[in-house]
């Protein structure tokens, strides 16, 4: 994950966090143009793929393209404000996915192991 | 510092100096790692909404489903309406390091425009949804799309009005220290708002209509 913070492109401007070189934010448009077109180009042109594939293509660009984003738009990397954001992010990124894909994985199984109860209560809901 | 502390003759400094910030170009202060957690606990907020969303979304409760509902040509344009200004707005920051004003301006103003058009095609599409009985009351998956895209749409919103402000103020008194750190911020919340956008696309459109 750490890989896109080394690239020279980040460091095209004057070093500081917040500081916006004007070749780095280039390269990332470019970027962000393709990882966006992609998937919308593989979901609207109908079922090349299966859904299953599909899914994971698509997420995995939303991965790459979230992380094109901080790297090139925030310009985050690992010496702006002596790596705190950094810190934070990274902090940050392991509640989140620990709140997204907890939720839902905790909450799948819920339902799965639920899934008798309707038929037997009938009517009751 | 560290110089001046090993050098005998020196006077001995037995705090730290604010030197390194005055190369600081974001004003010299902490608000921009400051603002960076914020967004990071506003990060949050958001993946409690995802969480909540994924949850539930697919308890349809007898109504709509989202490939009936979602026109993702419309989601395509706000797609690439929000990127757009998300670039333009990357266009504006070299301006405001060397001092131009105007260009900065410019930029700031291409992107209001740009996220009034987003705003405007995201309300349309909810007052159609709501036109088709499609609205947060109808199941609990509609309740979390309104909630989480809109809480989205809210935070646009605001950007909208401090992106004005910004604008008026830069007509007002120029770039100055303090008109130079609230434009950092506000560079930084709209790249974020991006961001989240991101997942809102994958997850709620695409991955929406193709389950």
């Amino acid at each position: 994950m750490s890989t896109p913070h080394h690239e020279p492109a980040g460091h095209g401007g004057n070093g500081h966090p917040a500081g916006h070189g004007g070749n780095g934010h280039r390269i990332g448009s470019v970027l962000a143009i393709i990882l966006t077109v992609i998937p919308f180009w593989l979901v609207m042109s109908g079922p090349t793929l299966s859904p299953a594939w599909t899914a994971a293509i698509i997420f995995a660009f939303a991965i790459v393209q979230i992380i094109v984003h901080v790297a090139f738009f925030l310009h985050l990397d690992t010496r702006s404000e002596g790596g705190w954001t950094l810190l934070s992010f990274l902090f940050t990124a392991v509640i989140v996915i620990l709140t997204i894909g907890g939720s839902i994985w905790v909450m799948y199984h819920l339902n799965t192991n639920m899934m008798p109860m309707p038929t037997e209560m009938g009517g009751g809901h | 510092m560290t110089d001046d502390a090993l050098d005998p003759q020196a006077a001995p400094v037995w705090h730290l100096t604010e030197e390194e910030e005055h190369h600081d170009h974001s004003g010299g202060s902490p608000t921009v790692l400051g603002f960076w957690i914020y967004l990071m606990s506003d990060a949050l907020i958001f993946a409690s909404l995802f969480a909540m969303f994924g949850v539930v979304s697919t308890a349809y409760a007898g109504g709509p489903v989202p490939h009936e509902i979602f026109d993702l040509k419309l989601v395509a344009i706000n797609t690439g309406l929000l990127l757009a200004s998300s670039i333009t707005f990357g266009e504006a920051m070299p301006h405001m390091e060397a001092g131009r004003v105007g260009p900065v301006r410019f930029w700031l103003a291409i992107t209001g425009l740009l996220g009034a058009g987003f705003i405007g095609i995201e309300l349309y599409e909810f007052a159609h949804l709501i036109g088709e009985n499609a609205g947060p009351d109808r199941s609990a998956f509609l309740s979390a799309f309104f909630t989480l895209v809109g809480t989205h749409g809210a935070h646009v919103t605001i950007g909208l009005i401090w992106l004005v402000t910004m604008l008026i103020q830069l007509g007002m008194h120029g770039l100055n220290p303090a008109t130079k750190r609230r434009l950092i911020c506000l560079s930084m919340f709209w790249h974020f708002l991006d961001i989240i956008w991101i997942g809102v696309f994958t997850f709620v459109y695409l991955y929406g209509v193709i389950r």
